[in-house]
């Protein structure tokens, strides 16, 4: 066995590394407080700053001015004497606040006396018949080799779905010399009109203007496809078409690669792993974690900062991390409460970013038929290859709830943990069993979050208890 | 399936992909790599046997699974190439060396 | 509902046992309802090992043994009609099995297991020998130095165990027999032809009354005059990604699914709360099991979890029928995945026909634990 365990204590721990938690870890540690940012990516930045400090761009405009406005944000965190690690997996944290990461095949525990859990937003499936077949790819998927490697899709493109990344990655797309075969837009029809009431704060918001703006400038230079109701790709070893309908009239595109998104949602496995109670967002259409206005969960010393606590963007995902870092600071160094920003200002600062959000939210709200598959034939869980079909099929023998459902199917049980299965088998078996999604639940999570070797698992030192409960005498 | 444009990182590293080498450049990640290749890059799965290539290039999805430098099923869109890395495909389930 | 008799049976409990019954009862042509509790459950049935396991079963009650040798000799029928009937390989595989001791203590220990089982008074044989490294290493070239030798027995294997329960929910679509989810039992009324039971839908009344309900069994049991006194205990299981395969033994705590899976397990701990999980406990199991097979190293663990056993008293089953309440039958044991046959086969017709065997299940009744403790023994 190894040596004894060596275990590192800080006072914050900070997991995720995008605008949420490298506002909260530059606040902890200018604050004073030993504050440790871990991320499973090289570099700070998250998702929407990904590679951030070390862009490969030489022209900045293709990315656009949000991306670089991450700057200050990383540069704060740098100057604030929080240590950062990259390429680090946090994969066990318990309610007693000991955690477990691993960086280059080597896992080390640290104690930290608060958790700040800012591991934020996954794209929300998209299971339509085809969505595994090579050269299918998310949209965020394509922004993130565009943003960290300065590629583009090789040949002919097509972009499916709805929601502000999808305008925002073809801007980049084109500008960085790309062309666009067509955009099938998903957002419903009668979106629109629901949506209405909600205009009025959202026209003063930041992002009505950029968002027409960049709407006008991709629908200049790209075929535009409106209230596209069923998508389907098709291929034998990779993509080849995609099928679409609109009303009642199919079309079909060739293609080598097709981008899917319809929006982002809270990336919850390492939340829900550690006990924090989630609860159906009716107006996102998610889970989402039960939190205090402050972002504490009921969990003692563990909270949840940036969209991993509920979709609300990089500017409300900076501010939340704030306040996450300003009730840690309360708790762990009162006297130096009054060096930080009052408290009354970061609400101020958050309630300015969520301006506007109702009203995407319900623009964005995806189709029932997006996020429960029609056919059969649709693969719900990618690691286990499971249809939908069977999913149905397992209901009606009695599976209540996606945890029933994982033992009959195994569905769930294959490496990505239910990251891309777990909402579209609530909300299958909801839709199935007429009850609601918080009735019917969610898989139960469990350690590790990420998977980890046998031999790195076995190279911990355990506990007495441990030792008792496994070797019989 | 994807191709580079312009980029301010010069700095190149060669990497072997089943055998075959391949440039990449500094501090990208292995999956990103594997797209600009122009190599068939897609696994088979240890489920179906079907052909896959990376989805989420987040770590959610978990289909860039590669074996690199001997290990198996690492997320390649979280690993950084490194110079001399060796990289190869999986084909359905892994056998154990 | 509650109008009359609807069903000629309820079984309480859809785990193996109660699914198992159930299936054996359909069989019959009896109208059979399973009422269970939703989706966040105890239920032992998802969180097995899923071992066929004949080794060191009865210690301290030879019939124990008697009644394993059984089920293993007839899994392959049930495996067999299972897929006749539902299309579902259960991939039932008896190549034996093995239970390794790293180093020297622990093979003594084992030794020593060996020889009071096979002393004991009316003990049936099964053919379990003692090899040592290089005798275990001939049939499993794999081990690691550290393994000091192990017990083999022919008559071990294992099953995809939870293929067994979808085929059994399946089946149940083809028989008739109604289960029924989210049915959680609370009271049960009445008696002799009639017993009504409560749960948050409603009452369901049927002729017979089957308790299989694993730890719960001890608070429903006294209200049909039966008793089902259980220590339950938690289990946590480690499982990773799926191999090629390399292990054709299953062992007590480490086996490869035909899935391609390795699944390690068998911590043992008093606590009954199964959302806990002691992360220091899969260190403890991934060491030991990259000990015995250093190969292993290399494999990502993908999942972890915490069972909670069904567990009686003295580790024995319980089968049981009540004198107060004639028609109520109460059922549980540790075993649900290798017993599986015998409750399919042997125990559904004798609840059918109103009577459980004496000559066959007399050894098993609640009463025992009403002897002063050591009688048994002697
Ligand atoms: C693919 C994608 C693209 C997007 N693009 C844009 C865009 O261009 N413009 C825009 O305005 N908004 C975009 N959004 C939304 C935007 O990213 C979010 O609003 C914002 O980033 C939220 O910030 P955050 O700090 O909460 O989370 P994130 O920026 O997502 O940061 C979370 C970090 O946690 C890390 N992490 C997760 N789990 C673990 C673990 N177990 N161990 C260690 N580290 C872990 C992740 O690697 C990540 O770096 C995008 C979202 C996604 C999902
Ligand atoms: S591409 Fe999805 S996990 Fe790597």
């Amino acid at each position: 066995m190894s040596a004894a365990p060596e275990i590192e204590h800080v006072d914050i721990l900070v997991i995720g590394a995008g605008p949420a938690g490298l506002a909260a870890a530059a606040s902890t540690a200018s604050a004073g407080l030993t504050t440790l940012l871990v991320d499973e990516n090289a570099s700070p930045g998250g998702q929407i700053y990904r590679r951030i400090t070390r862009s490969p761009f030489v022209d900045a405009a293709i990315l656009g001015d949000d991306y670089w406005e991450g700057r200050p944000l990383v540069a704060d965190f740098e100057a604030s004497g929080a240590a950062f690690c990259g390429e680090t997996q946090v994969w066990s944290l318990d309610a007693t606040r000991r955690v477990g990461m691993s960086h280059k095949g080597r896992s080390r525990f640290v104690q930290a006396e608060r958790v700040i859990i800012a591991t934020g937003a996954q794209e929300r499936p998209f299971p339509i018949p085809g969505w595994t077949l090579p050269g299918v790819m998310s949209v965020g998927a394509a922004q993130t080799v565009l943003k960290a490697s300065a590629l583009v899709p090789d040949g002919r493109l097509v972009i499916a779905g709805q929601g502000p990344l999808i305008w925002l990655y073809a801007a980049q797309h084109l500008r960085a010399g790309g062309t666009i075969e067509a955009i099938l837009d998903t957002t419903p029809r009668a979106n629109y009109l629901a949506a209405l009431p909600l205009l009025p704060q959202f026209i003063g918001s930041r992002y009505a203007l950029k968002g027409a703006r960049l709407m006008r400038e991709v629908a200049r230079k790209t075929r535009i496809v409106r209230h596209v109701d069923a998508l389907r790709a098709e291929g034998e070893d990779r993509v080849s078409a995609i099928r679409y309908r609109v009303g009642k009239k199919e079309s079909r595109i060739e293609t080598d690669i097709l981008l899917l998104h319809q929006g982002v949602i809270p990336h919850v496995n390492l939340a829900m792993a550690a006990g924090v109670a989630h609860r159906w967002d009716e107006r996102q259409a998610c889970f989402a974690p039960v939190l205090d206005p402050f972002g504490q969960s009921a969990i003692d010393g563990i909270a949840i900062a940036g969209d991993g606590a509920g979709i609300g963007g990089a500017e409300a995902a900076a501010e939340r991390g704030r306040l996450a870092a300003w009730a840690a600071i309360k708790a762990l160094r009162p006297q130096v409460e009054d060096k930080v920003p009052p408290v009354e200002e970061i609400l101020k600062a958050l309630a300015g970013a969520e301006k506007g959000r109702a009203f995407l939210d319900r623009l964005f709200l995806p189709r029932k038929q997006f996020r429960v598959p029609v056919e059969d034939d649709t693969i719900v869980c990618r690691c286990e290859e499971v249809t939908a079909g069977a999913i149905r099929q397992a209901i009606k023998i009695g599976a209540a709830g996606p945890n029933q459902l994982k033992a009959y199917l195994r569905c769930g049980m294959g490496p990505c943990q239910g990251r891309l299965c777990g909402l579209t088998v609530t909300e299958l078996i909801a839709a199935e069993r007429a009850i609601s999604q918080d009735e019917t639940g969610y898989y139960r999570l469990r350690m590790p979050v990420k998977p980890i070797t046998l031999g790195e698992l076995a190279a911990i030192e355990p506990d007495a208890r441990a030792v008792s409960a496994v070797v019989r005498e | 399936m994807f191709r580079r444009i312009a980029s301010a990182n010069a700095e190149m590293v060669m990497i072997e992909v089943d055998g075959v080498p391949v440039t990449a450049r500094r501090g990208e990640s292995v999956a990103a790599a594997l797209l600009a290749s122009g190599l068939s890059i897609a696994r088979e799965t240890p489920v179906g046997g079907v052909p896959r290539t990376p989805y989420c290039m987040m770590g959610v999805c978990f289909d860039c699974l590669v074996t690199i430098d001997g290990i198996g099923s690492r997320q390649g869109c979280l690993v950084s190439v490194e110079d001399g890395m060796r990289v190869s495909i999986q084909k359905g389930r892994r056998a154990l060396a | 509902m509650g109008l009359g008799r609807e069903y000629d049976v309820a079984v309480v409990g859809g785990g193996l046992l109660g699914s198992s019954l159930a299936w054996g009862l359909g069989r019959l042509g009896q109208r059979v309802v399973v009422l269970d509790e939703g989706d966040i459950a105890k239920r032992a049935s998802r969180a097995n090992f899923a071992l066929v396991w004949v080794q060191t079963k009865g210690l301290g009650l030879p019939e124990y043994t008697s009644w394993t040798l059984r089920a293993s000799e007839t899994w392959e029928q049930l495996a067999a009609t299972l897929e006749t009937e539902t299309g579902l390989d259960v991939c039932f595989r008896r190549p034996g099995g093995f239970h390794l001791a790293l180093g020297d203590r622990e093979m003594e220990l084992r030794r020593d297991v060996l020889a009071r089982l096979h002393n004991q008074p009316g003990a049936a044989d099964y053919r379990t020998e003692l090899l040592d490294h290089a005798g275990v290493r001939k049939m499993m070239p794999e081990i690691g130095p550290e393994v000091a030798g192990g017990s083999y027995c022919p008559y071990d294997g294992h099953v995809n165990s939870l293929r067994v329960f979808r085929a059994l929910h399946t089946a149940f679509g083809h028989q008739g027999v109604d289960y029924r989810p989210d049915h959680a039992v609370t009271a049960i009324s009445g008696n002799n032809g009639a017993f009504h039971l409560t749960t948050r839908h409603g009452e369901i009344v049927a002729g017979k009354v089957v308790l299989a309900a694993g730890n719960a069994n001890a608070m429903l049991a006294p209200m049909v005059g039966l008793s089902a006194p259980m220590e339950p205990n938690r289990g946590q299981i480690v499982v990773t990604e799926r191999a090629a395969p390399f292990l054709h033994f299953p062992m007590t705590t480490l086996r490869q699914s035909d899935e391609g899976t390795v699944m390690i397990g068998d911590s043992k701990e008093d606590e009954i709360d199964d959302r806990a999980h002691h992360m220091p406990i899969d260190v403890m199991m991934a060491n030991r099991a990259v000990r015995m097979f250093p190969k292993l190293a290399a494999l990502n663990v993908v999942r972890a979890w915490s069972g909670i056993r069904v567990m009686t008293r003295d580790g024995f089953p319980i089968y049981d029928q009540s004198e107060s309440h004639p028609g109520a039958f109460v059922v549980c044991c540790h075993s649900g995945v290798t017993l599986a046959p015998n409750h399919a086969f042997d125990i559904a017709p004798m609840i059918a026909s109103g009577v459980l065997d004496e000559a066959v299940v007399g050894a098993f009744s609640a009463r025992r634990f009403a002897r002063p403790s050591g009688e048994r023994a002697a």
